[in-house]
C-alpha cells in the first residue's frame, strides 16, 4: 500500500475538483499520497467570477492560489507542467508524452487519472488525454501504471459502454463541495451552467458518482 | 474591470495610435457550449500579442455595451460587445464584455509592451 502513489493529470486548474476530488479523498483516506499534475494555469478560462473580479490577464493568478486552496482542501501535493490553456492540442503530441513519461517517471506513479481521449468536451482535456496514454505507453510494461480515463462527452457510454471503475464519492461530497468552492473564479459559473440545463438533476447526480475507464494496452 | 467610461478609453485609444502596439482580440462561447446545449455550437477565436499600428481608433456605443474599431494602414481590427474596461498598473488598455453570469465573451487589449506568454512561474 505505501508504495502507491496517485498522480492525477488534468489541463486546468479545477479539473481535479470537479472530475475527481471524490475519488482523491478516498486515496488520502487510505493514506495514499496523490499529485496533480496541472497541465496550464487556465488562463483562459471563460469564468471570471460572478460579480466579476478577474480580467484576462490577471486570471492566472488567482487561479493559481484558487487550486493551491483546492489541493489544502484535498491535502495534495500540485505540479504545473507549464502549457497554455486551450493551446495544447496544437503541441506537438510526441513532445508532450515525453515530458509526461518523464514527470511520471519520477513521481513513481502507480495509477495515473486522466481525461479519455475523444470523449472529454474540451479540446485540452482530450489532447492532454491523449498525450498521457502515449507517455505510459512508451514505459516499460512492468513499470507502467494504471490508467484511469475519465469521459464526460455526452455520448461517451453509447459508445464506451459502463466504466470499470465506478465510486460513490457521496461519503467525501463535503470535501469535494468546499474543493470545487475554493476556484472562487470558477464555481459558480460552472454550477450555474449545470443548474440552468435541461438535464440538471442528472449532471448534479454525474459529481456524485466518479468514473472511470481503464485504459487497456495491447 | 469597471463599466466602459467612454472619455477614457477613447483618450488612451487616441494616446495608443501611431505607436508600435501588441494586441489581445478574443472571442469565444466556451469550451461547453454545445456539450450544455446541442442546438450550440462553439465558437471562438483568439490572436494574442499581434503587433500593429493604428492610425486611429474610435469608441461607438450602442445601448449597453460597445464597438471598438482600429484602423490599420492595410486593414482594421474590430471587437463588438465590449462592457467593461481597465487601465491596468501596466499602463495596458484592457476591455471585454461579459454576460449576466460574468463570464468573459470578447476581449480587446492593447499593450505597449508584449502580454505575457508562457505561464509565468513567479506570479
Amino acid at each position: 500500500m505505501s508504495k502507491q502513489h496517485v498522480v492525477v493529470i488534468f489541463p486546468h486548474p479545477d479539473d481535479e475538483s470537479f472530475g475527481a476530488s471524490g475519488t482523491i479523498s478516498k486515496f488520502r483516506d487510505d493514506g495514499v499520497p496523490v499529485t496533480y499534475l496541472c497541465g496550464t494555469l487556465g488562463e483562459m478560462g471563460r469564468n471570471m467570477g460572478n460579480p466579476v473580479f478577474a480580467n484576462r490577464e490577471t486570471l492566472s493568478s488567482f487561479r493559481k492560489k484558487e487550486l493551491a486552496e483546492a489541493a489544502r482542501q484535498l491535502d495534495i501535493k500540485v505540479e504545473y507542467l507549464g502549457y497554455r490553456d486551450k493551446t495544447l492540442e496544437f503541441e506537438p503530441v510526441d513532445e508532450m508524452a515525453d515530458h509526461l513519461k518523464e514527470r511520471i517517471e519520477s513521481l513513481n506513479a502507480t495509477t495515473v487519472i486522466t481525461h479519455y481521449p475523444g470523449y472529454a468536451v474540451h479540446p485540452d482535456h482530450d489532447a492532454l488525454g491523449k498525450a498521457v496514454v502515449e507517455a505510459v505507453r512508451r514505459i516499460d510494461e512492468n513499470y507502467r501504471p494504471d490508467v484511469w480515463m475519465h469521459a464526460i462527452s455526452n455520448n461517451h457510454e453509447v459508445d464506451l459502454g459502463e466504466p470499470q471503475i465506478v465510486h460513490n464519492v457521496e461519503p467525501y461530497w463535503d470535501r469535494k463541495l468546499a474543493a470545487i468552492k475554493a476556484h472562487l473564479s470558477q464555481a459558480d459559473g460552472m454550477m450555474s451552467l449545470i443548474q440552468s440545463q435541461d438535464q440538471q438533476a442528472e449532471q448534479l447526480e454525474r459529481l456524485k458518482t466518479e468514473r472511470f475507464y481503464q485504459y487497456k494496452f495491447d | 474591470m469597471e463599466a466602459i467610461i467612454q472619455d477614457k478609453v477613447q483618450d488612451k485609444i487616441n494616446d495608443l495610435a501611431n505607436k508600435e502596439v501588441y494586441v489581445h482580440l478574443e472571442t469565444t462561447n466556451g469550451a461547453y457550449a454545445s456539450h450544455f446545449d446541442e442546438e450550440a455550437y462553439n465558437v471562438g477565436a483568439f490572436i494574442r500579442n499581434a503587433q500593429v499600428n493604428y492610425q486611429h481608433g474610435k469608441i461607438v456605443s450602442t445601448g449597453g455595451s460597445y464597438r471598438v474599431g482600429l484602423k490599420l494602414d492595410l486593414g482594421w481590427v474590430y471587437a463588438e460587445g465590449l462592457t467593461d474596461f481597465e487601465i491596468d498598473e501596466k499602463d495596458r488598455l484592457l476591455m471585454a464584455g461579459h454576460d449576466r453570469e460574468g463570464r468573459l465573451m470578447v476581449a480587446l487589449e492593447i499593450s505597449e509592451t508584449p502580454f505575457s506568454h508562457e505561464a509565468d512561474p513567479d506570479e
